[in-house]
C-alpha cells in the first residue's frame, strides 16, 4: 500500500474515529463527506467504542497472499454499541467459534505488512470477550 | 426511444484457453457475430471488462480492441462494473441504440483471468479497499458472510447451497462451451476444500478466460440481418452501499431488486411472466439470494424452491440453463454477455439439450462486487 | 510528588510451553523447567509487535489515569524489537492513543533495560515540571535463537506507565542507575537473534549490575531490604532474580508476586516492568516497593515506589496482569510457533 493512502486513514484505523451526522444522528465510519442515510453534510467527530457483536462472519481459508501466514481466520461484521457496523479479522480465537452474536472488543493489531520492505499497517482486529 | 433488437451473437469457449490472449478472445467472439450478419463494420463497440489493466497489465480496450478487429476509426468505449461490466456494456449499446445514436453496435464482454496474475486480490478490488479488503476479506469471504447471514436467519442449509452447484453442473454439462461440462453430487460439493466457511470449493465460480459478443440494432432494422431477432425488452441497473457491512441486510441484495423492479416496470412485465433466466451465480449463494431479489420466490425460500427441482430444467423456473457462471465459466467481464446469449438461443430455440419448451420471454442477472452493482435484462421472442 | 498515575500491561494470548520446545531439540524438559524454572512462556500473534502491545498496555494506563491524552507531553518506549529500523514505534502508539502532536517522542534501546530506561526519563521530565504527564512503555516480542537456552525463554509482552504529579497511585520515591560497558549479550544490525556470552551474562553482568543498583538505592533512601512489601528484579530467566533476591536480603515472599516469568516467559524490555504492574495489581495504600531492571551492555535502574490509597480503585479500570496469565490462552506446537514467529524461510 502505497504511504500516502494508508496515512490519510491512520485517524479511522488507529483510533476508530466516526462522524455522527447532526441531522440524523446516523454515526458513519469512516467518516464521509455526505450521511449516506439523510444527506446531511454536517457532522460532530467521535470515535467508536471498542466494543460489539458479530452479526455474520466467516472463516478464510483461502487468503490473498499477503494473509496466506495467517489463514484460516475468521472475518465478521461487527455491530458497535454505536450500530456501526465494520468488517474485521477476530483474532485470538478458534475461528470455528465465531458466529454471529458473539461479543466481542477491538484491539489494536498490524493488519498487514507490505512487501518488499514496504511499510507496517495498523488497525484494529476483533476478539472475543473473555 | 427505440425498440433495440439482438441481431446476432458470438461466443469463445470458456476456460483456461492459454493459446488466447485479451484481444485473441474478443477478435474470435467479435469476428463470428459479424460474420453471422455479413457485417463488415459496426457504428460504435462497447467492450465490457472489468481488469485488463490488472489482469494482463493492459488498459485502453476501447481502441486495442476496434483496431484488432480492423475498425479502427469506429468509436469505442471500454465498460467497468466489476463482475457486471458485461451486463452494462450491453446496456450501454441499449441505450445507444434506443437513443437513435447508432445503429449498429457491437457490444462485447470479454476478461482474460488466466495469465499468471494474482485473481484473488484482481477480484478483491470490486470490493472496498479501505474498509473491507485492507482487513483481509477475498471476494468468497464476502458471499460466505451473506451465506452464514442467511443461513442463521432463514435455516438455509449447506445442502440447499450444493443443489445449486448440483443443478448448474447438471445443466452446464449439456453446454458445449462450458468450462466443465461434468456433472457433481451433492456429496462431492459438501466434501470439496473448504474456501471460506460456508463455502466450498465447488459453490465457486471458476477463474476463466472468455469472450462474448452481441450485435444490436434498431429493432425496425432487424430483419435485414437476420429472421430470428430478439428483443430487448427493458434494461435496469443499480447500485447499493459498496461494503457489505454498509448495507442493513446482508442477506438481501438491494441493487439486484431495484434494477429488476426498473427492468420489470419499463418492461411492462411480471417476474411471473418470465419463463427461463440466467442469474448470477459466482457463489452458490448468491443465486439463492438473488431468485429471492429477483422475486422469483419469497424472501428465504430460494433453497427449498432449489432443492425441489423448480430451478432445474424442467422445473417452474429454469434457472441459468447455461450452466451458470459455476459450470459455464466466469470471465468476469464476459459473464453479462454471456448470459443475454443464452437467453437468445433459449428464445430463438437453439439451445439443443438445454431447451426450455417455447421460451418467450427470457431474463439475464449481472452483478458487481458482492452485489453493488447490478443489471437486469428482459428479452422476448420477437 | 511525582509519580505513577496510571499503569497497564498486555501479554499476548499464544504460549508454548518449555517442554514444547525441549521435545524439538531433543533435551529433557524436566531438565529445563528445574534448570530455568520455567513453565511455559508467551508468543505474539502474526498480527503483534512492539507497537501494538503497547497501545494496549497504554490504553489500559490512560485508563487508569482518566487522564486525556492530549495532556500528555512525552511518550517513550523501550525495546529490542521495535518492528521498524529506521521510523519510530512510538509515532503509531501515540497516535493510536490520541496523544500529540504536541509531544516529545523517541525509541529506546537499551537491552532488557530499554522500558526502565523510558520510565525513568518519563518520570523526570515530569518531576522537572517540564511536561505534565509523560509515558515510559517498556514492551517486546523478544528473540531467541531455535535450539539456544534463550528460546525457552523469550517472550512477548509489556507494561506502560503514565508519570504525573496528581492523583498520584504510587509515588516514585528514588531512582538510581548503575552502568558500565560489558559485552554480555547483543545483537548486530541485520542480525535476526541475539548472541550471548553465556555463563559470563551471570555474575559480571546481571549480578553485578543488579546488586549494586538496588544496593546504591537502598544506601540513598536508607530503607532495608525487610521495608518493602514487594520487590522485582529482571527476570532472564525463573532463577537469576530469585538468586539475586536473596542475595539482597529480600524474601521468597516480597518477589512472589512480581515474578512472573514462570508462566510469562522474558519479555525484555517489558520484563520487570510487567512484574512492577502485577505488584500494582495487588499492592496497598503505602506499601514500598522495589524494581530493578538489568539490560546487557550493561546496566540496572532502580525504582523505590510508594502505593497510595488511590490505587485500589483505579486498578479496577483495567485487566491485570494475572487474568491475562490465566485467563484465555491458546497452546502452540513447536511447528505454529516457529510460524508466528516466522522461522520458518519463504522465498520473498
Amino acid at each position: 500500500m502505497p504511504s500516502p493512502r494508508y496515512w490519510r486513514e491512520i485517524p479511522s484505523r488507529y483510533r476508530l474515529e466516526a462522524a455522527a451526522c447532526r441531522g440524523c444522528k446516523r454515526v458513519i465510519y469512516p467518516k464521509r463527506q455526505v450521511c449516506p442515510q439523510c444527506g446531511g453534510v454536517e457532522f460532530e467527530a467521535t470515535r467508536l467504542a471498542h466494543r460489539g457483536r458479530v452479526v455474520t462472519s466467516t472463516v478464510v481459508h483461502v487468503a490473498p497472499t499477503d494473509l496466506q501466514m495467517e489463514a484460516p481466520y475468521a472475518m465478521a461484521v461487527v455491530e458497535t454499541e454505536e450500530g456501526v457496523r465494520l468488517m474485521v479479522q477476530v483474532a485470538d480465537c478458534d475461528p470455528s467459534e465465531v458466529l454471529p452474536g458473539m461479543e466481542v472488543t477491538l484491539e489494536f493489531r498490524l493488519i498487514r505488512k507490505e512487501d518488499h520492505g514496504g511499510i507496517l499497517c495498523y488497525g484494529h482486529k476483533a476478539v472475543p470477550v473473555e | 426511444m427505440r425498440d433495440v433488437a439482438i441481431i446476432s451473437t458470438g461466443m469463445t469457449p470458456f476456460g483456461e484457453l492459454w493459446q488466447s490472449g485479451l484481444r485473441d478472445l474478443f477478435v474470435q467472439a467479435a469476428r463470428e457475430a459479424l460474420m453471422a450478419v455479413g457485417s463488415p463494420s459496426v457504428d460504435a463497440i462497447y467492450v465490457g471488462n472489468m481488469s485488463g489493466g490488472q489482469f494482463v497489465g493492459q488498459e485502453h480496450l476501447g481502441p486495442l480492441m476496434a483496431d484488432h478487429l480492423g475498425l479502427a476509426g469506429v468509436p469505442a468505449t471500454r465498460v467497468e462494473s466489476a463482475c457486471a461490466s458485461g451486463g452494462v456494456a450491453l446496456r450501454c449499446g441499449f441505450l445507444d441504440v434506443a437513443a437513435g445514436a447508432s445503429d449498429l453496435v457491437l457490444v462485447a464482454g470479454v476478461e482474460k483471468m488466466n495469465d499468471g496474475a494474482d485473481v484473488t486480490n484482481v477480484l478483491a478490488s470490486a470490493a472496498d479497499q479501505e474498509t473491507e479488503v485492507y482487513h483481509g476479506i477475498t471476494f468468497p469471504g464476502l458471499y460466505a458472510m451473506i451465506a452464514r447471514a442467511h443461513m442463521a436467519r432463514y435455516g438455509t442449509t449447506e445442502e440447499d447451497l450444493a443443489a445449486v452447484s448440483v443443478k448448474n453442473h447438471r445443466h452446464g454439462a449439456r453446454n458445449p462451451k462450458a468450462q466443465f461440462r461434468s456433472e457433481v453430487t451433492a456429496e462431492q460439493v459438501m466434501t470439496s476444500s473448504m474456501v471460506a466457511e460456508p463455502l466450498r470449493l465447488l459453490h465457486c465460480s471458476p477463474v476463466s478466460d472468455g469472450a462474448a459478443v452481441v450485435l444490436l440494432c434498431p429493432l425496425e432494422r432487424a430483419r435485414e440481418f437476420t429472421d430470428a431477432p430478439i428483443r430487448i425488452r427493458s434494461s435496469g441497473l443499480a447500485t447499493a452501499p459498496m461494503a457489505l457491512a454498509d448495507r442493513a441486510d446482508p442477506t438481501f441484495l438491494d441493487a439486484v431488486s431495484l434494477a429488476a423492479g426498473r427492468a420489470y416496470k419499463s418492461g411492462g412485465v411480471t417476474p411471473s411472466d418470465i419463463q427461463v433466466a440466467e442469474v448470477h451465480d459466482c457463489f452458490s449463494i448468491a443465486e439463492l439470494c438473488v431468485l429471492e431479489a429477483l422475486c422469483f420466490t419469497e424472501r428465504g425460500s430460494a433453497g427449498e424452491l432449489t432443492r425441489a427441482g423448480e430451478t432445474a430444467l424442467g422445473g417452474r423456473i429454469p434457472i441459468n440453463t447455461s450452466g451458470g457462471l459455476k459450470s459455464k465459466g466466469h470471465p468476469v467481464g464476459a459473464t453479462g454477455v454471456a448470459q443475454a446469449i443464452e437467453i437468445v438461443e433459449q428464445l430463438r430455440g437453439e439451445a439443443g439439450e438445454r431447451q426450455v419448451p417455447d421460451a418467450t420471454i427470457g431474463l439475464a442477472q449481472n452483478m458487481g462486487g458482492s452485489g453493488a452493482s447490478s443489471v437486469v435484462h428482459i428479452f422476448e421472442r420477437v | 510528588m511525582a509519580g505513577i498515575v496510571g499503569y497497564g500491561a498486555f501479554i499476548p494470548r499464544n504460549r508454548v510451553t518449555a517442554e514444547e520446545i525441549a521435545k524439538q531439540w531433543g533435551k529433557d524438559p524436566a531438565a529445563i523447567r528445574r534448570g530455568l524454572l520455567l513453565e511455559e512462556k508467551s508468543v505474539p500473534g502474526l498480527d503483534e509487535d512492539t507497537i501494538t502491545i503497547s497501545v494496549a498496555a497504554g490504553r489500559a494506563a490512560l485508563e487508569r489515569a482518566g487522564v486525556d491524552p492530549q495532556r500528555v507531553g512525552a511518550l517513550y518506549i523501550g525495546s529490542e524489537s521495535h518492528p521498524y529500523a529506521v521510523k519510530p514505534s512510538g509515532t503509531v502508539v501515540a497516535e493510536a492513543l490520541g496523544i500529540g502532536p504536541e509531544v516529545h517522542i523517541a525509541d529506546f534501546e537499551f537491552a532488557c533495560k530499554a522500558g526502565t530506561e523510558a520510565m525513568f526519563v518519563a518520570f523526570g521530565l515530569v518531576e522537572s515540571g517540564r511536561v505534565e504527564y509523560a509515558m515510559g512503555i517498556g514492551a517486546d516480542t523478544s528473540q531467541g535463537a531455535p535450539n539456544d537456552a534463550l528460546e525457552y525463554s523469550a517472550s512477548a509482552g509489556g507494561a506502560a506507565f503514565l508519570f504525573g504529579r496528581q492523583h498520584v497511585l504510587a509515588d516514585v520515591v528514588e531512582t538510581y542507575s548503575y552502568t558500565s560497558d560489558t559485552p554480555d549479550f547483543w545483537r548486530r544490525e541485520g542480525e535476526f537473534y541475539p548472541r550471548h556470552g553465556g555463563r559470563f551474562t551471570g555474575e559480571p553482568a546481571y549480578f553485578r549490575h543488579v546488586t549494586a543498583a538496588t544496593r546504591a538505592i537502598l544506601d540513598k533512601t536508607g530503607l532495608e531490604p525487610a521495608a518493602f512489601r514487594y520487590a522485582v528484579f529482571h527476570m532472564p530467566n525463573g532463577k537469576f532474580p530469585l538468586a539475586v533476591g536473596k542475595q539482597l536480603g529480600f524474601t521468597r515472599e516480597q518477589l512472589e508476586v512480581g515474578w512472573i516469568v514462570p508462566t510469562m516467559g522474558n519479555t525484555y524490555s517489558g520484563s520487570s516492568p510487567t512484574g512492577l504492574a502485577a505488584i500494582l495489581d495487588e499492592a496497598e495504600a503505602d506499601d514500598l516497593i522495589l524494581i530493578t531492571s538489568f539490560g546487557s551492555g550493561a546496566g540496572s535502574d532502580s525504582f523505590v515506589l510508594r502505593a497510595t490509597d488511590l490505587l485500589a480503585d483505579r486498578r479496577t479500570r483495567a485487566p491485570t496482569v494475572r487474568s491475562m496469565l490465566e485467563g484465555r490462552r491458546r497452546y502452540l506446537t513447536y511447528g505454529e510457533y516457529a510460524k508466528y514467529r516466522e522461522k520458518i524461510i519463504l522465498n520473498a
